[in-house]
């Protein structure tokens, strides 16, 4: 069975291996065993890249078990025909305003929660968290035909209507996202010392710039762990985008890989360059900015 | 901890600040309210009408529970849909969250390379689930699909309704195990260490010493895993839209009512029932969350 090494300071070291010990000549098994797993979660991602950069012709004459052909061809041509440049900047003028409403007014709720000691202050949390957890498709009637009823000026949406329109879509994202980062930002601040309000009240500062120079700062961690998070969720969100954007050419990069389809139906390696392409401003928070993504998904599930 | 000196309420602040305070609470709740609490009611109340969407509101009749007797009794795709979510959600609890928690439980133990074990394993879940779909698609598709050019055989992956279920299974189990192996690596790094030494020292094995001693301290964890991926298989939805809407096979409760509202027949009644059968079970989901998550404060 196991032999038991006590006392030995390395049992005590919290990153040393904890399994075996030298004696048990099994230590190459598990970074075996692991990385054989991380390979085959890679293999489909890897799949899709090698494939977006070869040839259809040749993978179509000699399978896709062989090797060449390679060419960059499919990034250009899938870029041309699906509009990319077009999906990409509503992408952009959806995620943006999105994250950054998200964030400043999951604050003012965090804020309030946080530093008042209002009777109701968990049951308002409640209210919004619930918020966050409930599935979209079940609300989506009523929404649906609100927007289509509400008219707005034309400057800000070309359909007349919040359906079909960037604010609808903004507003939704916005109402769905703020209840978990209010939940995550409540924890952060209420981790914050109280003796800096009291001082600043002393010298008195009103709320707002208890708010703006005291808890905001403080906050950057947590804020920049929730930006990028909230980024890639309303980046890759798709539902709402798919049912109230009713024109193709409105929607965002993630709703409009819908509209390949039908365009790359016969050729795969297209649809590999052009879901790569997809992929990248995702991919580059996950090569650049994976500390806070990690970050910000943990916050909520363990209090930080 | 804090002082408790002052600060009680917001007797202290001034008619200005009062004011501010209000408004940072009020300007979001009435957007959350607006936009999430309203049409929650409203999809219950819809789904004791007859609305087809285009008369005027107040030709709207009450109709009882109608709508539910035709879902259960008239409307085919509905009792697939049911099936398909709960197969969905077992495959998700008894295989892709038992995964998750075995690779960080793996990865925990801190052998060499943690970093790159750890990356790739949850690289999916930066992906959406529509992109998802699409990247399986190579793997899947009849005529250029590797599995097929492997296996020499001739299975429309995405499109026969025997096999496409779980087809889209294993491309969704792909991404949750990812998420669920982050929520639980950052739930195994609170443990305290002194726990697993001492039933070392008691001699206890590496996998009786996580079914005894770490997965209970796990608790709230566990039960934040366990509602995320109720959750998630109940709100399913983005997968299966992009490979048929839906439709043939994939039939799941968040297609049925997005079909009947954006579809070509506008059955709203209808829709905010299904709708509502939706919000009834994601409800008891809901509750048992926030009970976990207020709990500790």
């Amino acid at each position: 069975m196991t032999d038991i090494t006590v006392d030995t300071p390395r049992a005590k070291a919290r990153r040393a291996p904890r399994e075996g010990g030298p004696s048990s000549g099994r230590r190459w098994v598990m970074p075996v065993v692991l990385t054989v797993i991380s390979l085959i979660w890679l293999f489909p991602i890897l799949l899709a890249v090698v494939n977006s950069f070869r040839d259809y012709a040749y993978t179509a004459k000699y399978g896709y078990v062989s090797w060449g052909g390679f060419t960059i061809d499919n990034y250009k041509n899938a870029w041309q025909q699906a509009d990319f440049g077009i999906h990409f900047w509503n992408s952009l003028i959806i995620t943006v305003p999105a994250v950054l409403l998200t964030l400043f007014l999951s604050c003012c709720v965090a804020f309030v929660v946080a530093r008042f000691s209002y009777r109701f202050n968990l049951a308002l949390l409640g209210f919004f968290l619930a918020a966050n957890l409930l599935p979209p498709q079940a609300l989506l009637i009523p929404v649906y035909r609100m927007f289509r009823a509400i008219t707005v000026p034309l400057w800000v949406s070309d359909s007349g209507t919040l359906l079909n329109s960037f604010a609808g879509l903004i507003l939704v994202n916005v109402a769905f996202q703020t209840g978990f980062c209010a939940f995550v930002l409540s924890n952060y601040m209420k981790a914050l010392p109280r003796e800096l309000y009291e001082s600043a009240v002393i010298d008195g500062a009103g709320v707002l710039r208890q708010f703006f120079t005291i808890t905001l700062p403080l906050c950057r961690p947590a804020l920049a762990a929730l930006a990028v998070l909230q980024t890639t969720w309303i980046y890759n969100e798709f539902f709402w985008a798919t049912v109230l954007l009713q024109q193709g050419d409105k929607f965002p990069v993630t709703s409009s890989l819908n509209n390949l389809r039908g365009q790359f139906f016969t050729d795969n390696n297209l649809v590999a360059a052009g879901s790569m392409i997809v992929a990248i401003p995702t991919l580059i928070i996950f090569f650049v900015l994976q500390r806070h993504f990690v970050a910000g998904l943990t916050l909520g599930a363990t209090k930080g | 901890m804090a002082s408790k000196r002052k600060y009680r309420g917001i007797d202290q602040l001034s008619t200005r600040d009062k004011v501010i305070v209000g408004l940072m609470v009020v300007v979001p709740t009435l957007i959350v309210l607006w936009l999430v609490w309203l049409p929650a009611i409203g999809s219950v109340l819809l789904s004791f009408t007859n609305w087809d969407g285009i008369g005027p509101l107040s030709d709207i009749k009450f109709v009882g529970v109608q709508n539910y007797h035709d879902i259960a009794t008239i409307y085919p795709p509905f009792w697939p849909a049911i099936q398909h979510n709960l197969i969905w959600l077992g495959v998700m609890f008894f295989i892709a969250t038992p995964l998750g928690i075995l690779f960080a439980v793996l990865i925990d133990r801190g052998v060499a390379g943690t970093r790159f074990y750890q990356s790739s394993i949850y690289l999916p879940v930066v992906l959406s689930l529509a992109l998802v779909g699409f990247i399986w698609q190579l793997i899947y598709s009849r005529d250029q699909g590797l599995l097929n050019a492997i296996t020499g055989g001739t299975t429309d992956w995405y499109g026969d309704p025997d096999v496409n279920l779980w087809a889209a299974l294993v491309a969704a189990s792909w991404r949750h195990a990812g998420y669920i192996m982050l929520l639980y690596l950052a739930g195994l790094k609170g443990v305290d260490p002194s726990l697993r030494e001492a039933a070392k020292i008691d001699g206890a094995s590496e996998t009786k010493t996580f079914f005894r001693v770490v997965f209970p301290v796990m608790r709230p964890i566990n039960i934040i895993v366990l509602v995320v991926t109720f959750i998630e298989s109940l709100r399913a939805f983005d997968l299966v839209w992009v490979i048929n809407k839906g439709r043939n096979g994939l039939e799941l409760i968040s297609t049925l009512v997005t079909q009947n509202v954006v579809g070509e027949a506008s059955r709203i009644g209808f829709g905010s029932a299904l709708a509502t059968i939706m919000l009834a079970i994601s409800s008891v989901l809901v509750f048992a969350y926030l009970r976990i998550a207020m709990k500790e404060d």
